[in-house]
C-alpha cells in the first residue's frame, strides 16, 4: 500500500558530483528502514529526492503504486522531521502542528481534533500554546514529531532527528519513536518509515532493516541482526559493531588434504568444514580475516588445536560488567571483551603476560582483499 | 612557616586585585567621558534648534546659550499658521500621503525580487544581481532629467505618483540587497518543513518568508520612511502647487516668502518635522535589533 521503491537512484549535484550512483532499494510497506552510513555518503541527498527537496538525476522513485519523480513533496504523501527541528518560529506549537492541515483546507474543528491527538499521543499538550523558542530540544523534536504524525502521510522521513539532543534525551526519544511506529501500525496507519543516522545504536534497536551506504553506494541491506552475523563485506563487517570486530590482512593457504589455514605470525588458524566449501568456492590468497571480540575466548583444554593462538596482552579497559582487552599477536593488533568474574579470576595483572586465545573459527570471517566481499558466507 | 606563607600571599593578592580594580574605574571614567563629550558636540545642533524654536527671531544668531533669555511660543504659533493659506498640518498630511504608499511599495516589491533572487533558480541570476548591485553605485542624480521628462510625458507632474510610483518595481537596489543578505542568512529548513506541508511558492512566502523576514522588513521600512520625509529633491522637482507641498518644501516656503526670514518660526516648525521620524524609530527599535528565528532551529 505504501511501500517505497527506488530504482537505479542517481544524483548528480549540479557541480558535476556524483553523490548516489544508481541505488536500488525496496522498503515494505509498514517498514522502518534505517540508513546508516559515514558522513558524506549521501544519505541526506537521498532522503531528500525521496522527499522531492532535490530534484532526481536518474532512475525513479515509487511510493504506493505511483511514481512520484517529478511530483512536488506536498503531493507525494510524506512528512519529514529534520534535524534541527525546522519548527515555524513565529507559530505556536498548536499552529506548527495544524499548519498542513490549514494549508489542506481541513475544517477548523477537524485540525482541532487531530491536532489534539497527536499532542495527546506525544504529551505536548501542556506546550500547545508555547513557541518553539520556549522549548527544549527534547519538546521542540516532540513538536517536530507530531508535526509529521498530524498529516497522517504514507511515509515517514527521518533525516537524524536526534543527534541534536544528549545521550540521555536520545535514548528515551529513540524508544519514543519506535514505539509510536508500532502504534501507528497497530492502529492501521501508515507507518512507513526511512530513519537517517549515523548512530549504530539506533540503527540497531529501531531498525526492521538497516540499509548501510559507503560514497553513494549501497553496501548492503538487512535485518539488524543479520548485519551483524553475516557483513557481506569488509565495509559493513567494521561499520556495524562496537567495538569494532578485529581484522587483520593474512595468507589463506590450501594444504594437501582439501583443507585451509590462515597464516598469523607463525601461528595457524584452521577452517572448519562449513566454511571451507564457500572459501575454496572463491578461492584466492591474500585475504582479511575478521572476527568480533565477543568470539575470542581464553583457551582451555577442550579447545581445538587449530583454534588456539599466543598473544600478548597489552591494554585492559574495565567497562563494568565485561573487559576489553588488547592484546598482540607478533605485531597485530586485537581486541577480545571477556566478562568481568573471569578477568577477575585469570588474568588480574596479566598485563605484558603471554596467554592462550580461543579463536571460534565458525563465527569468524574471510574477506578478499581485493574485492573486500565476504567469500565466507 | 607553610602558613604565614599561604597568608602573605592572600594578602598580596587582595591588594593586587584592588590595585587592578582602581585602574579599571579611572580607565572607565575616561571612556566615559570622551563618548559624553563626543555626544554633546554631536547633539549640540540638535538642541540648539529646539531651543533656538523658543527663542524670539533676534536672539537667535546673537548668542550661543542654549537656554533662550525670553521665552516664546511664537515661533510655534506663527509656523503653524504658516504665510500661506493652509496650516503646517496640510503639510504633514501631504507628506504621509506620499510617503506612506512609498513605504508600503518599497517593502512589498523588495521583498518579492529579493526572495526570487535568494531563493529561486533564474536563468543569467549572476548577470542580474551584479546589475542590481550596479544600480546601488549609480548616483541618483544621473537618473533625474530622463525620468523627469518621462514623468511628463506620462502626464504625471505635479502629483506624489512619481514619487512613489518607481517603488513599485523594486527600484531601491539597497532594500533589494539588503533583503537578499537576511534572507541567505536564514536556514532553508523551515522553508522546506513548509513545502512538505503542502506551501506552494506564494503560501511559502506569505506564511513563512515574510514573519522570518520581519526584522528586516522593518528596518526597510524604517529607512524608506525617514529618507523619503527627509527628502527634498524628488517633490521639489515634480511638486510645484503649494497645496501639494511636504513638509521639507513648506520649511523652504517661509523662507521665501518673507523678506527678513523668520528663523524661530522655521526652527519650530523644523523640530516639529522631525517628530514623526522620532517617533516611529522609537516604536520600531525593538524589531529592529531583534531577531525573530532563534528557537525555530537548533544552533
Ligand atoms: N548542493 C550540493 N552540491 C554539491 N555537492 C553536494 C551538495 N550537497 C551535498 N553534496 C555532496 O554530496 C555528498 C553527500 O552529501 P549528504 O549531505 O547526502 O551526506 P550525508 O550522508 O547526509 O552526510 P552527513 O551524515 O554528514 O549528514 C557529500 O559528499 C556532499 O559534499
Ligand atoms: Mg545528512
Amino acid at each position: 500500500m505504501s511501500k517505497v521503491v527506488l530504482e537505479n537512484l542517481t544524483k548528480i549535484y549540479s557541480n558535476g558530483f556524483e553523490a548516489v550512483h544508481g541505488i536500488n532499494l525496496e522498503i515494505e510497506d509498514g517498514e522502518f528502514l534505517v540508513i546508516i552510513g559515514p558522513s558524506g555518503c549521501a544519505k541526506s541527498t537521498t532522503l531528500r529526492m525521496l522527499a522531492g527537496l532535490e530534484s532526481i538525476s536518474g532512475g525513479s522513485i515509487t511510493i504506493g503504486n505511483m511514481v512520484v519523480n517529478s511530483l512536488p513533496p506536498k503531493d507525494r504523501g510524506i512528512a519529514m522531521v529534520f534535524q534541527n527541528y525546522a519548527l515555524y518560529p513565529h507559530m505556536s506549537v498548536r499552529e506548527n502542528l495544524g499548519f498542513g492541515l490549514k494549508l489542506a483546507k481541513v475544517s477548523k474543528a477537524d485540525i482541532e481534533k487531530q491536532v489534539n491527538e497527536a499532542a495527546e499521543l506525544l504529551e505536548l499538550t501542556p506546550l500547545l500554546d508555547r513557541l518553539p523558542r520556549q522549548l527544549s530540544g527534547g519538546q521542540a523534536q516532540r513538536v517536530a514529531v507530531g508535526r509529521a504524525i498530524v498529516k497522517r502521510p504514507q511515509v515517514f522521513l527521518f533525516d537524524e532527528p536526534l543527534s541534536n539532543l544528549d545521550a540521555k534525551l536520545r535514548a528515551s526519544m529513540r524508544v519514543r519513536i519506535s514505539d509510536l511506529h508500532k502504534t501507528l501500525k497497530k492502529t492501521n496507519r501508515s507507518a512507513t518509515s526511512v530513519y537517517v543516522t549515523h548512530d549504530q545504536t539506533e540503527a540497531m534497536t529501531m531498525g526492521d532493516r538497516i540499509c548501510v551506504m559507503k560514497d553513494g553506494h549501497i553496501m548492503q541491506v538487512d535485518t539488524p541482526a543479520n548485519l551483524y552475523k553475516y557483513p557481506n563485506n569488509l565495509f559493513v563487517a567494521g561499520f556495524i559493531g562496537a567495538p569494532e570486530m578485529n581484522m587483520v590482512e593474512t595468507r589463506l593457504d590450501r594444504t594437501g588434504e582439501g583443507k585451509c589455514h590462515l597464516a598469523m605470525s607463525g601461528q595457524i588458524l584452521g577452517l572448519p568444514d562449513a566454511k571451507l566449501q564457500k572459501v575454496l568456492a572463491n578461492y584466492t590468497e591474500d585475504v582479511v580475516f575478521g572476527i568480533r571480540p565477543e568470539f575470542i575466548k581464553l583457551a582451555d583444554e577442550n579447545s581445538p588445536k587449530d583454534e588456539v593462538i599466543k598473544g600478548t596482552i597489552g591494554r585492559m579497559e574495565n567497562m563494568g560488567a565485561e573487559f576489553y582487552i588488547h592484546f598482540t599477536v607478533e605485531d597485530r593488533e586485537m581486541c577480545t571483551r571477556i566478562p568481568a568474574h573471569i578477568v577477575e579470576e585469570k588474568l588480574l595483572d596479566s598485563v605484558g603476560k603471554e596467554q592462550l586465545f580461543h579463536f571460534e573459527m565458525q563465527n569468524g570471517h574471510i574477506f578478499d582483499k581485493q574485492t573486500e566481499k565476504n567469500i565466507s558466507l | 612557616m607553610n602558613k604565614t606563607f599561604v597568608n602573605r600571599s592572600v594578602a598580596e593578592s587582595n591588594s593586587y586585585v584592588k590595585a587592578e580594580l582602581r585602574k579599571e574605574k579611572i580607565g572607565a571614567a575616561v571612556r566615559y567621558f570622551i563618548l559624553l563629550l563626543c555626544g554633546l558636540v554631536m547633539l549640540y545642533p540638535l538642541f540648539w534648534m529646539f531651543s533656538a524654536a523658543f527663542k524670539p527671531n533676534h536672539e537667535i544668531f546673537s548668542s550661543l546659550s542654549l537656554w533662550p533669555s525670553e521665552f516664546s511660543l511664537d515661533g510655534f504659533i506663527n509656523g503653524w499658521n504658516t504665510g500661506t493659506e493652509y496650516t503646517f498640518g496640510r503639510f504633514f498630511l501631504n507628506t504621509l500621503w506620499y510617503v506612506l504608499p512609498k513605504v508600503i511599495l518599497t517593502v512589498i516589491s523588495s521583498v518579492i525580487v529579493a526572495y526570487g533572487f535568494a531563493r529561486f533558480d533564474i536563468p543569467f541570476k549572476k548577470f542580474w544581481f551584479v546589475t542590481l548591485v550596479a544600480t546601488i553605485l549609480l548616483p541618483t542624480s544621473v537618473l533625474l532629467i530622463p525620468q523627469y521628462l518621462m514623468f511628463r510625458e506620462m502626464g504625471m507632474l505635479d502629483s506624489y505618483m512619481p514619487l512613489y510610483l518607481p517603488m513599485a518595481f523594486a527600484t531601491q537596489g539597497f532594500f533589494v540587497f539588503m533583503l537578499i543578505q537576511f534572507l541567505r542568512g536564514l536556514p532553508t529548513d523551515m522553508e522546506e518543513a513548509a513545502q512538505i506541508d503542502g506551501c506552494n511558492s506564494y503560501q511559502l512566502l506569505w506564511y513563512i518568508v515574510v514573519p522570518m523576514l520581519k526584522p528586516a522588513i522593518i528596518s526597510v521600512a524604517l529607512f524608506q520612511f525617514m529618507w523619503s520625509v527627509n527628502d527634498f529633491l524628488g517633490p521639489l522637482i515634480y511638486i510645484s502647487s503649494v497645496e501639494k507641498y511636504p513638509i521639507a518644501l513648506a520649511l523652504k516656503l517661509s523662507i521665501d516668502v518673507t523678506e527678513g526670514t523668520q528663523w524661530n518660526e522655521i526652527l519650530a516648525m523644523a523640530s516639529i518635522a522631525i517628530v514623526p521620524s522620532i517617533v516611529v524609530f522609537l516604536i520600531a527599535q525593538n524589531y529592529f535589533v531583534e531577531g525573530i528565528t532563534s528557537g525555530g532551529v537548533k544552533g
